[in-house]
């Protein structure tokens, strides 16, 4: 991820001003939040005992992993121009599918996560498809997906187990190979990794290459940047964005299987309200609420300050009252910092 | 940072899903030692006026024993499950959690108790204590609070109830209803949002005025009979209504006539006595309740004892 991919974002390219390396630092758009990443880093790590400890780590990090790994689609889909409300609730949706077929149906695992692999795909790219067909904003088509799953995760649930929460997963066949690919743990010395940790670390590195090195991440600027403009110079317009809308169905499943394999239950309220930290991360991160410009990397960092504040205020022992003023404080500073940081890009730049 | 933790995949001993830690079999893990802080874990959400009995109830009790008593909850498991892991991250000398959502907290509790610290369980979870680990549980069986509270309205002549569940997701609401609703052939539910409360009320009031039959409203949450009682009063049926939990709207009503009674499940106790019990296991190696929940729950507040709760609903810890 050199410098020079930033020429293919929307925003005006570079005059040809040799720059130096601070320049070039500052038209990342991720600078802003691995500064306010390494702030809150040290923060907690000088006023709390624990933070830094292995144990401590691998709390923070196992927090943000899941988030990260729905922030970097929800990311690339914000950079293609578009929202997916219904990010939070579709982690619930795949694991109510995969817990319903492996507990109620008695299928292995394996078949069942597959079905609601699949079933994510779909309404991915029933989001994408509607949002294409009647231009319609993604944030309205979306809030739609988002309402309807939230209905058919608590309806669906009542109807097969007269109960809330579907659990026992642990007892069905496949759950030892599924376990260990979605929620295994690694210890590194004291610190016990959780397997969404590897998910994310991995998906954050595979998202970025495709947006920064290749054809497809181009037409993922484009298509957030300026629309008409790429459809004018050819680019696949519809299948770009569908594409993008499964993207983040497909994180959904993934952070989904996580759950429901390391938690052996899900309830049918989860998920709720997530969306919106999976935005805020990838705002944080430095993408623009008008699509165009961000990063991967960035959304990752944002996901990894959420993480980090979170547990950290736990650990510092703060009454957690106030918890979400803290939260917000955080966030605004972080955007404002971005927001300072793209201005002076932008001069850089011209 | 990739390639080392893939490398690390391959070196260090990688364990399968949920399992983590094996746990001793005799179960007697940690010895009597040093008691200075205890870590409260709830599924609570923050601002819930029956989890604000509880967290008082844990700090009085951290007040009166000099121990440092932290308070944090999470409705999601996952996000609780976290918060337990932060706890045995920070070497708590207890812990006290509440297990909406058993499954999902196993392997952190029973890490916890694994890395040497006391764990009581509250308020939920009482079938999964003690095979978790945890030197005791404190709390209120739902079911069997739910078929008192039922054998109460039979008791007052009612023969049509309807149960109104205020939060989705959440199994001890299901529980209660599916209780109070035991015997009862024709007993419906309702299911309202406790974060919306007009329609709550308004959703009680179609629910009464589509059948008026309904002789009877049982609540689950204190928040809510207020609710029903305005329904009840603007549909101008002849309902009874009574609720789970306490608060001043509850008690009002009740002197009022307005509600029959309140199951009260004393979760100050449930905030209390854990700390006390890790404080007797740590000095004592005592285990309270011998291998049985304490039970809280249900006491009765009605007509005939409401004066005398009034005062101490409004302190914060009834």
């Amino acid at each position: 991820m050199s410098a020079s991919t930033t020429v293919s974002e929307a925003a005006p390219p570079a005059s040809g001003v040799r720059s130096s390396l601070v320049n070039r630092l500052i038209v990342r758009p991720e600078i802003g939040s691995a500064l306010g990443a390494v702030l809150v880093f040290v923060f907690f790590s000088v006023i709390t005992e624990e933070f830094l400890s292995p144990l401590g780590v691998a709390t923070w990090l196992d927090d943000a992993s899941t988030l990260g790994i729905m922030a970097i689609a929800v990311a690339l889909l914000m950079i293609g121009g578009e929202f997916d409300l219904s990010a939070g609730v579709m982690t619930a949706s795949t694991a109510l599918v995969t817990a319903l077929l492996a507990v109620h149906a008695g299928w292995n695992v394996w078949p069942a996560l597959l079905v609601s692999l699949l079933f994510a795909l779909a309404v991915g790219a029933f989001n994408g498809w509607l949002v294409m067909r009647t231009g319609l904003p993604s944030f309205i088509v979306t809030l739609g997906t988002f309402l309807a799953l939230q209905g058919i995760n608590l309806g669906v649930t009542r109807l097969v187990t007269d109960t809330v929460q579907v659990s026992g997963i642990r007892s069905s066949s496949g759950y030892d190979s599924a376990g260990w690919i979605f929620a295994s743990t690694t210890d590194l010395g004291e610190a016990r990794i959780q397997a969404s940790v590897v998910w994310w670390i991995a998906l954050t590195a595979i998202a970025a290459l495709v947006l920064m090195r290749t054809r497809f991440g181009n037409w993922v600027f484009a298509v957030g940047g300026v629309l008409p403009g790429a459809r004018a110079v050819g680019v696949p317009v519809v299948r770009t964005k569908i594409v993008l809308f499964m993207t983040t169905a497909f994180a959904g499943w993934v952070v989904g299987s996580c759950n429901i394999l390391r938690f052996a239950g899900v309830q049918a309220n989860q998920g709720v309200g997530l969306e919106f930290q999976y935005i805020i991360a990838a705002v944080v991160g430095g993408c623009l609420l008008t699509g165009g410009f961000g990063s991967v990397v960035g959304a990752a960092i944002g996901a990894l300050i959420f993480g980090m504040a979170r547990q950290g205020i736990v650990f510092a022992r703060w009454d957690s009252d106030w918890f979400m003023l803290f939260l917000g404080v955080l966030l605004l500073s972080a955007v404002l910092v971005n927001n300072a940081f793209k201005k002076r890009a932008e001069r850089v730049r011209r | 940072m990739l390639p080392v933790l893939a490398g690390g995949m391959v070196l260090a001993a990688c364990s399968g899903p949920g399992a983590d830690v094996p746990v001793p079999n005799d179960r007697t893990p940690v010895a009597a030692g040093k008691f200075e802080s205890v870590a409260v874990v709830t599924h609570g959400t923050p601002g819930d006026a029956f989890w604000n009995v509880v967290q008082n109830g844990a700090q009085a009790a951290g007040k009166d024993l000099g121990v440092r008593v932290d308070y944090n909850s999470a409705g999601d498991p996952g996000q609780q499950a976290k918060l337990i892991d932060n706890a045995v991250a920070q070497r708590v000398d207890g812990l006290v959690v509440s297990m909406a959502n058993p499954d999902a907290l196993r392997p952190s509790v029973e890490r916890a108790v694994a890395a040497g610290i006391p764990v009581v369980t509250i308020n939920s979870g009482e079938a999964e204590s003690a095979r978790f680990g945890a030197i005791g549980h404190v709390g209120q069986s739902e079911r069997s609070a739910g078929e008192a509270a039922g054998a109460r309205l039979r008791q007052a002549g009612k023969a049509k109830p309807l149960c109104v569940i205020h939060e989705a997701g959440n199994v001890g609401a299901a529980e209660r209803c599916g209780g109070a609703m035991q015997g009862y052939g024709n007993a419906t539910t309702l299911q309202v949002d406790i974060n919306n409360p007009t329609d709550a009320q308004a959703r009680i009031k179609g629910a009464l005025e589509a059948d008026r039959s309904i002789d009877a409203v049982l609540t689950l949450n204190s928040q809510i009979a207020a609710r029903a009682v305005a329904a009840v009063r603007e549909s101008r049926s002849a309902a009874a209504v009574a609720t789970f939990d306490l608060n001043s709207d509850v008690v009002d009503a009740i002197r009022a006539g307005a509600l029959l009674f309140a199951v009260d499940q004393q979760q100050y106790e449930q905030g209390y006595l854990p700390v006390t019990m890790l404080r007797l296991y740590r000095a004592n190696l005592n285990a309270v309740g011998g291998g049985r929940a304490v039970q809280t729950g249900p006491a009765f507040v009605d007509s005939g004892t409401v004066d005398a709760i009034a005062g101490l609903v409004a302190q914060g810890t009834r």
